[in-house]
Order: structure tokens, then C-alpha cells, then sequence
């Protein structure tokens, strides 16, 4: 038998029927605020149950505020979805990490950090960065809202099997260098629709030398190259992460789990559809200047101009770009100046990005002028940053320290950049109007956009201390 | 869902790529439970200036372009967020199908979930049909039984999944479906390994 992929493993091991489109069993459906609701009415209109509610988990995330919340969410129609959420969760026997939960928090940060996401699984969400728990070499994907209330009845999602493609990152990742500029590195190379139709197994010595939390942020942004799914292969790094978490496996259950997760990696012999390789000691820090997340540039590197694009439609593209950004080209991207700074999300969220960002900040000040803020991925991130005294760095230094939600990233919260002002952003997106209207949003690293914090433009973290 | 057989009408152009979901829809609209009434934030941030004034030019606000019932595009349409109110608010506008050389991935399969059709048809003749678009009374013809585009002189062939073909023309109910494999789905549970993960122990 020729050899598989980690994907391809995983994928036959859930058919239960049909073949192309299979239908899949879902390990585990995880569901938020904003795209259940139409769901669970479907549901209830036909009299249908929830068939498996206890391989469900809701959270509540994207339209929360992230100050005063548990006084009351001001906007009416995000409360009422808030409310919907949790009479839909408690009708229906789900679990739902509430305001008040101390797990609460943006759903693909608070999967794995209580140990629901698993190597070996087929996890989704209603959620495009469902993608980032690939992270743990499980096959997870985003899904539209039709498809969430199908899960929900039927606990299966029918799939036209994706193609495979290897993303081979070697070398080692140089200092100051982040798993953000490693996938934006990617990104730019493959382009925004590079993925499309497939399913990308992140290889190589730098993402072996990765901490988990620095694979999810890969793995997050593979649905920003179009893939819907990204994974890396489960090793000991995942393993050690794992244990001891509360839903992972415990005693003899936990070995036979390891033995199970260590057959699942690629096979020697097994071939991709399609490979791209990216040498990591040639990746720089990262600065998108569009609005699209293939639009970046190296630090070191100026804005471009369109005429440097071949393609027409790519031309047209950074030209409009650039109108919306307001940037001129052959600017240096350092001389870009800054009025917010937003580190979270799910991308950069994590216990390990604050650290980051608080090692740049620590003894220093925000900027005259530039409002930085602080959202952790969840409550548990951010007790335990407090624990180790991240929130005194990040309020000494002029930083507005939050509860955890998506904010910024999305703005569907009051976390609104305003119109013409220009952030810093750890998030995933810099679409237009993505943080709000007019807004225009810059995606870097932690480290990244701590520094741009203290400068008022961005500069190198490379050249910092 | 309603069977999808032939769309017929008037078309409008939008000839750009990579358009997202956050553009057909923005954020400050997905905070309503219901599954209608999108269709008049259909590209809001295009249609509207900072103000909330229409934006002249912009076809939602041009009342030679109402009644459209095909949207045609630039590649990678759909592509972001997975939000299926994306699909939900260009059908309540009006549009049963969308005309692109590619679209994302989640954004086609919401489409084929809601019953909109969308067309995946090769650069040059999207080109060509964005052309013809530009008259806001040109007819095009979208058979999916056929599995052709036509206007005017041209006719077009594109390709769909058999099997969503099948259902959309019968308009058929997915999870009816799935359910008549209950027995399939209940044997794939009793042989799960025992350590995968629940949210509450029963
Ligand atoms: S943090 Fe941003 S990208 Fe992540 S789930 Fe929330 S809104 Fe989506």
C-alpha cells in the first residue's frame, strides 16, 4: 500500500459513508455566538435534537465587550444573541463557557488550552480559523451556518475530499522572528488563493522547532491562503502540551491515546498533491500594507507600487489598496506611523504572545497619542498572565488591559478603530472596514506591534534593546 | 430549500477580485438571529459613505439594477469569514446566482447549503459576460440542468458537483438525507476509541 498523509489518515479513519463526497464523523463541533443562532432555529422548527451534545462546546466570544461586561453588553441585538446562545445551549444540553465561566473565551484558544482538541480528530466550527486546531494534527475546518445546524442533528458534515499540499518550511527560524512572519512569510508566497481546494500539512525543521502555541498561529491563518484546513503532525511537543490538561486523556487511556497519535503522522513515502517549500532563515518580521493578508512586505522593505505587479487584477488590487491604506508607495515601512496598537485574537492571543509583547514593553512607555490594548485569547490566558505580573508591564507602560474576546479583530464589539486611523494589529485580517470602517489595520507580530506601541511607527524588533 | 433549476434575468458587474465576506456583509449586521432581511446591507461599506448617504454609482443604489438576479465577479469571490449570512444577504437582495472564475471554498459550499447558485466559469468568458453586464437590461440565462450559461451569443458550459446538482434541482433537505444512514452513523459511534474527548460525562 502506497504510503499516507497525515490528512489522508485521518480523513479514511472518519468516513462512515460515501466516498467522494464522504460523510465525515465530527470529534468534536464547537459553536459561538454569531453563527449558531439560524442553526439552532432550524433545528428547532423541524423537531430535531441535538445528537450529540455532549461532543459539542459553546463559547461566547465575537461581539462581547471586553470592559465592564459583566454589568450588561450594551448593544440590545448582542445581548439578545448572547441570550439566544445560552437558552439554545441550555435546551439542548451543550456546554456553554459563559461570561462568568473562568474557561470563557475566543473559541479556538479555549479548545485547546482545556485539552477538547486532539491529534487524530475531525473538529469544525462556524468559524473560518476553525483551522487553527490543525495545529495538533487534527483536521478541523470552518463551516457555514446551514452546515452547523447539520452537524448538530446528524453529528456528520458530507466533504468533497480536499487536495493535499506540503508546505516545507526548512532551516531554522533566525531570532526576532516570530510564527506570525513565518505565516505571513508563507502567505506571500503562496498567495491569498494558493491554498484553495486544499488541505496544507505544515513540514520541516522550523515547524518541528515550533511550541504549540506557536503552531496555531500557523495553522490559524490557512484559510487567509484559502486553505480551509491546515495541520502539523502530532510529536512530543503536542504530546507534552496535552497532558494533564482536563479533557485529555488520563492512566492507561493516555497511552493508548499516544500509541494511536503516533501512527497517525505521514508516511515516508506518501506524496502531496502539491509542495511548496520556504526557507525560514530567509523570513524577516512582517508588515501587511494591504487589505489582504498576501499583501505584506519585510520591515526592512518599503510600500510597494502597483506597476510592480504583473497581473492586472493584482495591479488593480494594490492600487485600491493603497488608496484605502493611504499610503504612498516607495514609503518605508518604518516611517509608518501608528494610533492603535491591538494585541489578541486568535492568532496572537495566547499566553506565549503576551510574554512576547511584555518582554518588548517591559520598563517602557505607550506613545503619546497611541491607544494599546491588550485582549487575551481567554480567562484562563489572562489569569494567568496576571499571575505572573504580564498585566503590571502592560499597565505600567500605558497599555489597556481587557477580558478576554475576539474585540478588535473583528470589531463587532464597541472595540471599533476609528475611521482613517491606522492599527497595529496581531489579528489574522486586515480586510477593509475588517476593524472598522475606514480603519486601517497593519497585521504583525506581538513582539511587532509592542514595539510600533512604544515608537508610534513600526520598527524592527530585530535592531531592539 | 427551494429547487434551483434556471435563473433567468438582468446582471450586474463587479469587477473585482478576492471580494470577502466582510465586504458582502460587515460585522455590524451579524448580530441579528434571523436568516432574512440582509439584503439591504448587501455590500454596505461600498453602498454607503461614512455618513450612511447612498454612494452614487454603486449598484445597490441604482434603480436600473434592481431585480438582478446574477452577480458577476472577480476570482476567489467569498473568500474570509465563513459567514453564511454573506449568501443569506445577496439572496434577500435579490440574486440567485453568482458568476465567477473561482470562488472560495466555504463560501461555495454555503451557497450550495441556501440554494445560490454559484458559477464557476472561466476568466475570459466571466470577462466577457461582465461586458455584456454592463447593460443593465442584457438577459443571461443560468440552466442548471443543463449546466450552461447563456447571453446573447454566448454559451458557456460549466461544471458542478453531480451530487449538489442533483440535490438543488430536487431541492432536497440535507439532513433528511444524512438521516437515512442513521444506521451507518450510530455503528461509526460504537467503535470510537474510548479517550476522544466529551464536555460532560453522562
Ligand atoms: S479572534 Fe478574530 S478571527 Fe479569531 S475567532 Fe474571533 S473574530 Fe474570528
Amino acid at each position: 500500500m502506497p504510503g499516507r498523509t497525515l490528512f489522508e489518515k485521518i480523513w479514511n479513519r472518519h468516513v462512515v459513508t460515501g466516498d467522494d463526497p464522504a460523510l465525515l464523523f465530527v470529534d468534536l463541533h464547537l459553536v459561538h455566538e454569531v453563527t449558531s443562532p439560524q442553526a439552532f432555529s432550524g433545528l428547532d422548527f423541524n423537531g430535531r435534537k441535538v445528537r450529540r451534545p455532549e461532543l459539542t462546546v459553546a463559547t461566547i466570544d465575537h461581539a462581547i465587550p471586553t470592559v465592564d461586561r459583566h454589568v450588561m453588553i450594551r448593544d440590545p441585538q448582542s445581548r439578545k444573541q448572547v441570550d439566544t446562545l445560552r437558552q439554545n445551549c441550555a435546551r439542548h444540553g451543550i456546554t456553554l463557557f459563559d461570561l462568568d465561566d473562568p474557561r470563557q473565551g475566543i473559541v479556538h484558544v479555549v479548545g485547546p488550552e482545556n485539552g477538547f482538541t486532539q491529534p487524530g480528530m475531525v473538529i469544525v466550527c462556524g468559524d473560518s480559523h476553525t483551522s487553527t486546531h490543525g495545529a495538533f494534527g487534527a483536521l478541523a475546518f470552518g463551516i457555514g451556518t446551514t452546515e452547523v445546524e447539520h452537524v448538530l442533528a446528524t453529528q456528520t458534515i458530507w466533504q468533497r475530499r480536499p487536495k493535499t499540499m506540503a508546505v516545507e518550511v526548512d532551516g531554522e527560524l533566525p531570532l526576532g522572528v516570530a510564527a506570525k512572519d513565518m505565516i505571513l512569510g508563507i502567505l506571500a508566497t503562496i498567495g491569498v488563493r494558493g491554498g484553495t481546494g486544499h488541505v496544507i500539512e505544515y513540514r520541516g525543521e522550523a515547524v518541528r522547532g515550533l511550541s504549540m502555541e506557536e503552531r496555531m498561529t500557523v495553522c490559524n491563518m490557512s484559510i487567509e491562503g484559502g486553505a480551509r484546513a491546515g495541520m502539523i503532525a502530532p510529536d512530543d511537543t503536542t504530546f507534552a502540551y496535552l497532558e494533564g490538561r482536563p479533557h485529555a486523556p488520563k492512566g492507561a487511556a493516555w497511552e493508548r491515546a499516544l500509541d494511536d497519535w503516533r501512527s497517525i503522522t505521514t508516511d515516508p513515502d506518501a506524496t502531496f498533491d502539491e509542495v511548496t517549500r520556504v526557507s525560514a532563515p530567509s523570513l524577516i518580521p512582517h508588515v501587511s500594507w494591504g487589505t489582504n493578508p498576501g499583501q505584506t512586505v519585510a520591515v526592512s522593505d518599503v510600500v510597494p507600487s502597483p506597476d510592480h505587479f504583473d497581473d492586472p487584477l493584482e495591479r488593480d488590487s494594490a492600487a485600491r489598496a493603497l488608496e484605502y491604506m493611504d499610503l504612498r508607495p516607495g514609503t518605508p515601512i518604518t516611517d509608518i506611523p501608528i494610533d492603535h496598537v491591538f494585541v489578541g485574537s486568535c492568532t496572537n492571543g495566547r499566553i506565549s504572545d503576551l510574554r512576547e509583547a511584555a518582554r518588548v514593553v517591559e520598563g517602557r512607555k505607550v506613545r503619546d497619542g497611541v491607544s494599546a490594548v491588550i485582549v487575551p485569547g481567554s480567562m484562563q490566558v489572562k489569569a494567568q498572565a496576571e499571575k505572573e505580573g504580564l498585566d503590571r508591564i502592560f499597565r505600567d507602560a500605558g497599555f489597556s488591559w481587557r477580558d478576554a474576546g475576539c474585540s478588535s479583530c473583528l470589531a463587532m464589539n464597541p472595540d471599533v478603530i476609528p475611521a482613517g486611523e491606522r492599527c497595529a494589529s496581531t489579528s489574522n485580517r486586515n480586510y477593509e472596514g475588517r476593524q472598522g470602517r475606514g480603519a486601517r489595520t497593519h497585521l504583525v507580530s506581538p513582539a511587532m506591534a509592542a514595539a510600533a506601541a512604544i515608537n508610534g511607527h513600526f520598527v524592527d524588533v530585530r535592531d531592539w534593546r | 430549500m427551494r429547487p434551483v433549476r434556471v435563473v433567468q434575468g438582468t446582471m450586474v458587474p463587479l469587477p473585482r477580485a478576492d471580494i470577502d465576506t466582510d465586504q458582502i456583509i460587515p460585522k455590524q449586521f451579524l448580530t441579528r438571529i434571523e436568516r432574512t432581511g440582509y439584503g439591504e446591507f448587501l455590500f454596505w461599506d461600498w453602498s454607503r459613505d461614512g455618513g450612511g448617504a447612498p454612494v452614487d454609482g454603486f449598484f445597490t443604489n441604482d434603480p436600473a439594477r434592481r431585480g438582478a438576479k446574477v452577480l458577476v465577479a472577480g476570482d476567489n469571490f467569498g473568500c474570509g469569514s465563513s459567514r453564511e449570512h454573506a449568501v443569506w444577504a445577496i439572496q434577500d437582495w435579490g440574486f440567485e446566482a453568482v458568476v465567477a472564475p473561482s470562488f472560495a471554498d466555504i463560501f461555495k459550499g454555503n451557497s450550495y447549503q441556501s440554494g445560490l447558485l454559484p458559477v464557476e466559469l472561466p476568466a475570459e468568458t466571466v470577462t466577457e459576460l461582465m461586458m455584456a453586464a454592463d447593460d443593465p437590461n442584457a438577459i443571461v440565462t443560468v440552466d442548471l440542468e443543463r449546466q450552461i450559461v447563456i447571453c446573447g451569443d454566448l454559451q458557456a458550459s460549466f461544471e458542478i458537483d453531480p451530487t449538489v446538482r442533483d440535490r438543488l434541482l430536487k431541492g432536497l433537505d440535507a439532513i433528511g438525507l444524512t438521516m437515512e444512514h442513521e444506521a451507518a452513523i450510530s455503528a461509526y459511534e460504537a467503535q470510537r476509541p474510548e479517550w476522544l474527548p466529551r464536555s460532560v460525562t453522562e
